[in-house]
């Protein structure tokens, strides 16, 4: 891990990383609609809004995957103080907002025709919410402060407290009664769905991780562009 | 072919479902590139212009 905090080695691991996550992205995400809109079969309960499914739930799982991603990076933040793991955490929030906000649109697109609402204040769906909210607040608390490295504590300890929430998400559909149906792929006993279902969700999902790291490196090399910048900045005689 | 666009009449739910999912993606991988493409050059503008701190503080006491 340490060997990565150096930003110079850590640039050239992401260059050499971004072409091949961009060829995956492609090739899982072309392939995933080939599988999921052309290879797979309706559900015999819910017809073809099944469909849905394969950019729904991929979306919440990068959605949750981010926000580990959030708390990692502000946990190394805060016990090493690196700056790179500071520009790792807001570097993925914007991300799992936006992967957040996917999960969301697309579960009231599936939640009206099947359910027959566009939202529930139901635990799986609030939670979800909530995923969203302390996404637009870390990046919010980050930004507040003039001094950056300030700015990256408080958003890191916001990030840590957050962490509350990804449990609550995972285990809402089984503590508490919900429209949602319960965990049928990572559960207990395997799972529940067909493979015909199960290749092209997989294999969606395999895109969405890859844009979701692509996004990723390329927003910390932005951001530690930012950074130089404003070094060169404030060595500037008038500045 | 209508059939596949018709979605067992889901049309309306299925297809703005995809939309949003690559729209979304989409334009996080723009903004993200755009940014970092845009943030490099000017790094990049500012040393060529020769104010790179590193290169400021080596200069020392040369005329």
């Amino acid at each position: 891990m340490h060997r990565f905090a150096n930003p110079t080695r850590f640039l050239r691991l992401a260059n050499v990383l971004l072409p091949w996550l961009g060829v995956a992205a492609v090739l899982l995400l072309g392939s995933g609609l080939w599988l999921g809109l052309f290879r797979s079969p309706a559900d015999y309960q819910q017809g073809e809004t099944v469909r849905i499914m394969y950019v729904h739930v991929p979306a919440a799982w990068v959605a949750l995957a981010g926000y580990s991603t959030l708390a990692l990076s502000s946990l190394a933040f805060l016990v090493w103080k690196h700056p790179l793991a500071d520009l790792a955490a807001r570097a993925a929030s914007p991300i799992g907002a936006g992967f957040t906000a996917i999960a969301l649109v697309t579960g009231a697109l599936w939640g009206q025709p099947m359910w027959g609402t566009w939202w529930v204040w139901d635990a799986r769906l609030t939670s979800v919410l909530v995923l969203f909210f302390l996404y637009v607040g870390h990046m919010a608390l980050t930004n507040a402060f003039d001094d950056p490295e300030r700015g990256g504590r408080a958003g890191a300890v916001l990030a840590l407290v957050g962490v509350v929430n990804l449990p609550i998400i995972k285990f809402s559909v089984d503590w508490w009664n919900t429209l949602h149906q319960p965990a049928s792929v990572l559960r207990m006993g395997g799972s529940a769905i067909d493979p015909a279902m199960l290749t092209p969700l997989f294999v969606m999902a395999g895109g969405y991780f890859a844009v979701f790291a692509a996004a990723l490196l390329l927003r910390i090399r932005a951001l530690y562009a930012e950074r130089r910048l404003r070094q060169l900045r404030l060595s500037l005689p008038d500045a | 072919m209508s059939e596949f666009f018709a979605m067992g009449d889901y049309a309306a739910f299925v297809w703005p479902s995809y939309a949003v999912a690559f729209g979304v993606m989409a334009g996080l991988l723009a903004w993200a590139w755009w940014s970092a493409r845009h943030g490099e050059a000017e790094v990049e503008r500012l040393r060529a212009a020769g104010l790179d701190p590193r290169r400021e503080a080596g200069r020392g006491g040369t005329p």
